[in-house]
């Protein structure tokens, strides 16, 4: 993979099975954001390919919030955008987003959107998760719940593969150090 | 594939451009305040004023175009959101598309249906004629949104973007100018103008999206 | 085929002489066709008497700025479909070689037209505006490959354009023909109105060639050179990362 100039990684092999998780480690810039993007579809390896046999939800370090939008309005769009019919209230009621579930994103803190862009993930069954920097912004609680929700995810055997920064509240199955 | 994920970019995008000022009226100002200048700019002359008029409303609806199309891919670039609708699995140019028609309808088609009155204030005749005129507005200005729309998407990522979606979209904008104008001059030829400006609008509309899902599936690379 | 043109060592060592070659005949051609033109050739006093010599700069440079758009589509379609980087390198050495060709059509045509027509700028004159939309195309082009952060990027952007650009320049065309073509006045003399005599066409012939070989062995230098930068980038950031 290469960006500008720079040469980001080369000849990496990844490949997760149903509850696996898969932390993705590396200094700041070593391509860890990079990896996630090739692996999400987004970003165009400059050889290889990428094999997806199953569904995936993307939880980016941005989170898809728009400023006009509130959480619920947020969750409304993207149950109907993926057709999943999902219920947004009990959602939102995981996620601790009762209270400001009709602020609209600009007037949310960053943890508040940060729960709203993880809560996609509770619209609609996909069996691996992308997570780029999952607990950013979060305060204790909120890394607990990403936590629990990672845990339930897998024993209903999903998988996960996220980048992380620092200590992880899981055990992962694996890690790969870019 | 359904067509769920299109509707959606669309109520979307209807929205924030309805959420980003005052609606339609923020165009209907913009339009209004453009145009307003031109007297002022060149006089008050009576004829001058009727031949220009027509003229002036293209060139005013190609400059709103402009202005309310510099955000439209570059906010969903950098909220994130553009890396969601990318992964719906629906068609990238059709998201894009709705995106477009979507703003058009905030902005380019009020310009449009408010047009007989700054025809009006151009010394127009009260007729019929300018509500014909308003259709002709309105079609020729979605090829002005689709075409300023591929500026967008290339320019998405780039700041101060809105410099370069005018540089990028001027030539693509002659013709939809030229026939419009024709259409309107009642002049020798002008009769079979509306129907090159209709040709030409639809082939923005089925050319258009596909360059913007390129420029689009760029600008999340 | 491609694959064989698209390896920047044959290209380098192809352009090492061809290059050289094409700047010396393209100047003996362009040193022709202006004596030709300027001092042996008879004045048209239906073009404008002396004036009309401007043509052996004009239409050379009108030819290369349609030939040299074409050349950067084409080359944005090899990127496009076959992403061989040599063809963006074309593409990004035509730009600005096309666009000064363009500038110079615009601007004799402009000298030209002062005397013949009375005015600099004949806004009812077709080709004049399908060209002067031309060079909006090349700056166009430029200015978003300019705003690009990475080349990947840059090549992208400016071949989807480049693409956009090409299949709507016969709309362009055909409706700048039929705005003109209403408003022309009978009295306007135009270039195409008389038959052009064949003593005036060798040695626009002979111009038009050596302007194509001048703009190809341009191209060709412009493209060694952005070869070399790249690579210089190569490895200025090998080296960065070795610390």
């Amino acid at each position: 993979m290469i960006r500008g100039e720079r040469v980001l990684f080369r000849e990496i092999s990844v490949a997760v099975r149903a509850g696996d998780a898969l932390l993705l480690r590396g200094a700041n810039g070593a391509g860890k954001t990079t990896l996630l993007r090739v692996l999400a579809g987004l970003t165009r390896p400059e050889a290889g390919r990428v094999t997806r046999a199953a569904a995936h939800h993307w939880v980016g370090h941005r989170e898809g919030l728009k400023p006009q939008e509130t959480p619920r309005e947020h969750l409304k769009l993207w149950t109907q955008a993926w057709g999943s019919g999902a219920e947004t209230d009990p959602v939102l009621t995981r996620m601790g987003l009762t209270r400001p579930a009709d602020v609209a994103g600009r007037y949310l803190s960053a943890g508040q959107r940060r729960r709203t862009a993880l809560a996609r993930l509770l619209l609609e069954d996909r069996p691996v998760w992308l997570l780029d920097e999952p607990y950013t912004a979060l305060d204790a609680d909120g890394r607990k719940l990403v936590d629990d929700l990672i845990a339930a995810h897998r024993a209903m055997g999903g998988a996960v593969i996220a980048a992380i920064h620092g200590e992880a509240g899981f055990a992962a199955s694996g890690d790969l150090t870019l | 594939m359904s067509a769920a994920p299109i509707l959606a970019a669309f109520r979307q995008s209807l929205g924030e451009a309805w959420a980003g000022g005052a609606g339609a009226l923020l165009p209907l100002g913009f339009l209004g305040g453009a145009a307003v200048l031109v007297p002022l700019g060149i006089g008050s002359d009576v004829e001058t004023l009727k031949a220009v008029g027509p003229g002036i409303i293209w060139v005013a609806l190609a400059l709103a175009s402009l202005v309310t199309l510099e955000r439209i891919f570059q906010s969903d670039a950098e909220d994130g959101t553009l890396d969601l609708w990318l992964q719906t699995g629906a068609p990238v140019s059709a998201i894009a598309a709705a995106k477009t028609i979507a703003h058009w309808l905030s902005a380019g088609l009020p310009l449009a249906l408010f047009s007989p009155l700054l025809a009006l204030m151009f010394q127009a005749e009260a007729s019929p004629d300018l509500l014909v005129n308003a259709g002709l507005y309105a079609l020729g200005s979605l090829a002005f949104f689709f075409w300023g729309g591929v500026g967008a998407a290339l320019s998405a990522t780039v700041r101060r973007g809105g410099l370069l979606i005018s540089l990028i979209a001027l030539p693509l904008y002659v013709p939809t100018a030229i026939f419009g104008a024709l259409a309107m001059s009642g002049g020798p030829g002008s009769a079979g103008a509306p129907l090159f400006l209709a040709a030409s609008t639809l082939f923005a509309c089925a050319v258009a999206p596909y360059a913007m899902a390129a420029a689009l599936r760029l600008a999340a690379d | 085929m491609w694959s064989y043109f698209a390896n920047p060592h044959k290209f380098l060592r192809l352009s090492d002489w061809l290059a050289p070659a094409f700047y010396s005949l393209g100047a003996a051609c362009i040193a022709y066709g202006l004596w030709q033109g300027l001092w042996i050739v008879p004045k048209d006093e239906y073009q404008g008497g002396d004036i009309m010599r401007v043509m052996f700069v004009h239409v050379p440079a009108a030819w290369l700025a349609m030939a040299s758009y074409s050349a950067l589509a084409i080359a944005s379609f090899v990127w496009f479909v076959w992403r061989h980087e040599l063809a963006d390198i074309a593409a990004k050495a035509i730009a600005p070689i096309g666009a000064v060709w363009t500038a110079i059509c615009l601007s004799t045509g402009s000298i030209w037209g002062k005397p013949t027509w009375g005015t600099w700028w004949q806004w009812d004159d077709a080709r004049m505006m399908s060209v002067l939309f031309l060079f909006f195309l090349f700056l166009g082009y430029m200015a978003l490959r300019a705003a690009m952060d990475t080349r990947q990027k840059a090549a992208r952007a400016g071949a989807i354009l480049a693409m956009v650009g090409a299949i709507n320049i016969p709309l362009i065309k055909f409706s700048v023909d039929l705005f003109t073509s209403l408003h022309q006045d009978a009295s306007v003399i135009t270039a195409d109105g008389p038959k052009m005599a064949a003593v005036y066409l060798t040695p626009l012939l002979v111009s038009a060639i050596g302007h194509s070989l001048l703009f190809g062995g341009l191209v060709m230098t412009r493209m060694r050179t952005e070869i070399r930068e790249r690579r210089i980038a190569r490895l200025r950031s090998r080296e960065l990362e070795a610390f």
